[in-house]
């Protein structure tokens, strides 16, 4: 009772236990001093986040809530002029993403049911191994190799599904990892339960492991789509800007929200051309905001109760 | 999961229950539809390995006859004519550009990142430290071209004076030259780097951090410890690893950032001077190549900007596989 407590504040209980009392002055200076900087560097990471929202709503937030922002196009707005909204940049980001995963999600989910439920050895630690490389592929390299086999190589336009094709590769690592990482957290007497019924693997993976990790790998999947709808670099390659709508996959340009910012980038002396570039942004940003939130919320009702 | 950042230190933690997950390999019945299924799933796997192959071979593929006609030495010079009968073009002032900045990137991102890291796991109060996290990962959500925007427009007034302060004060050292840009440097566009990977560096470490066994934690403390003597004693050796994985994938994010770092940098004239300063222009391999996406109309300029991309891929798969590597040491280590 009376030693326990070594730290500043404790009596100093010289008779009894000679060894232990308060830090020596510069111990407690020191320990003072990296809680201050810890603060400061959790402050220091605020700050950054606190001006950029705070810089894109002031900018913007006043086009967003008028009407014509929702439902109209640019079609016909030449960059000096107010007006026009981004509906067509809207639908086609999330036509793109839509494209994406459902290309990306089978391929994702099944090599991490892979990974979890079947592979063993060298196979499955190649397989592994490529994932994490695929998480750090550059988004300009996935959109030049898909350049390079759609464009280059088979003379295929430059159109919205080529887009998609590379965001695919960045989309698969996020949903691979989270997938595996909810199908690791199915107990393991689930799936015995299941086998001493005599249900065969398959069908126990397909019946009951997907099912208990199901909200896992919808969050996961979420999180993987905001991930990939604010990429710009794969556009830039793939997806020329066009101002008016577009939701042909595979001809044409299709515009999006990422290009649309780019695009009123390019006229900064323009005052309606910038005040759309920041109200684009926020759009951006709260799109990705809300898949972030429904991923979160996913996971947080619907978790793997062990 | 480490939520929006698309990184994670599964790997690092054992399996639950302490055993390797699933014991029921001989569940296969070796029906038609286990056999199917099993197929479909490892023929998944092969896919992934598949394109990660085919795009190292494909890059190199259509960067080779590009590099047969280049004229100059691809890895040291500094030209950068792509079209013509006489192309000449090398990637050492891209090289240097892009490793430069995204070493003042880690120079700052990985002391603030452990320190954010720490401070979430180890000071916060206990009401602050979830929506401390939630905060800092945010910071992952905003999207690369708003970052972008946000630099070149807001933050880079905000800087300049730091750097007129530095280059006055020590512009003798070659590091620090005068250019007489200002805006779009390395060291503006390292700074911009840094809060972006700032996110990956937190949550990997943060989820090492929370691992440290309580057991250590708490011998530190009985035995006279400080909170500070603590976490350099029980925690940071023990989250090492994870750090150094962790700085190694936000490495190969910085390296690899394309639309911020194309909105921000200042672009060299042609035939400008070579300068070691940090406060000077210059291009990224990915910026080069997305400024120049238009140019993508002949194979041989095609060629030539693919096998810059080439080098940036095998740059950030070096950086990956380090990360995995030590990844690796630390689970055969504490298993």
């Amino acid at each position: 009772m009376t030693t326990t407590d070594s730290r500043p504040g404790a009596a100093v209980q010289g008779t009894v236990s000679p060894g232990l009392g308060q830090p020596s002055r510069s111990r407690a200076l020191r320990d003072q001093v990296a809680r201050v900087v810890m603060w400061l560097a959790f402050l220091l990471a605020v700050i950054p986040l606190v001006w950029i929202l705070y810089t894109v709503v002031s900018r913007g937030a006043h086009l967003l809530l008028e009407s014509e922002w929702w439902t109209h196009s640019q079609r016909g707005i030449t960059s000096r002029r107010a007006g026009g909204g981004a509906v067509h940049a809207i639908q086609g980001t999330l036509i793109q993403a839509a494209v994406t995963a459902m290309i990306a999600v089978p391929i994702a989910v099944m090599t991490a049911i892979y990974l979890v439920e079947y592979g063993r050895g060298k196979l499955a630690k190649t397989v592994s191994f490529m994932v994490d490389i695929l998480t750090g592929i550059p988004s300009i390299v996935a959109a030049l190799f898909i350049y390079a086999v759609w464009v280059t190589t088979f003379h295929f336009q430059r159109v919205g599904f080529a887009v998609s094709l590379a965001l695919v590769l960045l989309m698969i690592p996020v949903v691979v990892r989270s997938t595996e990482e909810m199908l690791k957290l199915v107990p393991n007497e689930l799936r015995e339960a299941s086998y001493a019924l005599g249900v065969p693997k398959w069908k126990t993976i397909a019946k009951i492991v997907l099912p208990t990790a199901f909200s896992g790998i919808v969050t996961g999947i979420l999180l993987g789509l905001a991930r990939v709808m604010g990429e710009t670099a794969p556009l830039l390659i793939l997806g020329p800007y066009t101002k008016s709508i577009a939701t042909n996959l595979f001809s044409g340009y299709m515009p999006t929200l990422p290009t649309m910012i780019n695009q009123d980038r390019t006229e900064l002396g323009q005052a309606a051309a910038v005040e759309r570039m920041w109200a684009t942004a926020l759009t951006l940003i709260l799109l990705v905001l809300v898949l972030n939130l429904a991923g979160r919320l996913v996971a947080r009702f619907g978790s793997v109760k062990k | 999961m480490s939520s929006v950042t698309g990184v994670s230190a599964v790997d690092e933690s054992p399996s639950p229950g302490g055993r390797v997950p699933l014991a029921g390999d001989a569940a296969g019945t070796g029906r038609v539809g286990d056999r199917l299924f099993s197929g479909l799933a490892t023929s998944a796997g092969l896919l992934v390995i598949a394109l990660v192959t085919l795009i190292g071979v494909f890059l190199l593929w259509q960067a080779i006859p590009s590099l047969a006609r280049n004229e100059a030495s691809f890895l040291t010079s500094r030209e950068w004519t792509v079209a013509g009968e006489h192309p000449r073009f090398g990637i050492v002032e891209m090289l240097w550009t892009t490793v430069a900045c995204s070493l003042i990137a880690m120079a700052i991102a990985v002391p603030v990142g452990v320190g954010v890291a720490l401070f979430i796991t180890q000071y916060a109060p206990r009401w602050l430290s979830r929506p401390a996290a939630s905060l800092v990962d945010l910071l992952a959500a905003v999207p690369s071209i708003v970052y972008g925007l946000w630099g070149v427009l807001t933050f880079r007034d905000a800087v300049r004076p730091v750097e007129e302060l530095l280059q006055d004060k020590l512009g003798w050292f070659p590091l620090f030259a005068t250019t007489g840009i200002s805006g779009g440097t390395i060291f503006f566009i390292g700074i911009v780097l840094a809060i972006m990977v700032l996110p990956i560096v937190t949550a990997l470490s943060r989820e090492v951090f929370a691992q440290t066994p309580v057991a250590h934690k708490e011998g530190a403390l009985a035995l006279g410890a400080t909170r500070w003597e603590m976490i350099r004693t029980a925690v940071l050796p023990f989250g090492r690893p994870g750090v150094i994985s962790a700085a190694m994938l936000a490495l190969g994010r910085a390296l690899g950032e394309t639309i911020a770092v194309t909105f921000i940098v200042s672009t060299l004239a042609r035939g400008s001077d070579w300068s070691w300063s940090l406060f000077n222009g210059g291009e990224t391999f990915a910026s080069r190549i997305a400024n120049n996406a238009a140019e993508f109309d002949s194979p041989q300029k095609t060629g030539a900007f693919i096998a810059a991309g080439l080098v940036l891929f095998v740059l950030t798969f070096i950086v990956n596989a380090i990360a995995r590597v030590v990844i690796e040491r630390r689970k055969a280590f504490s298993e």
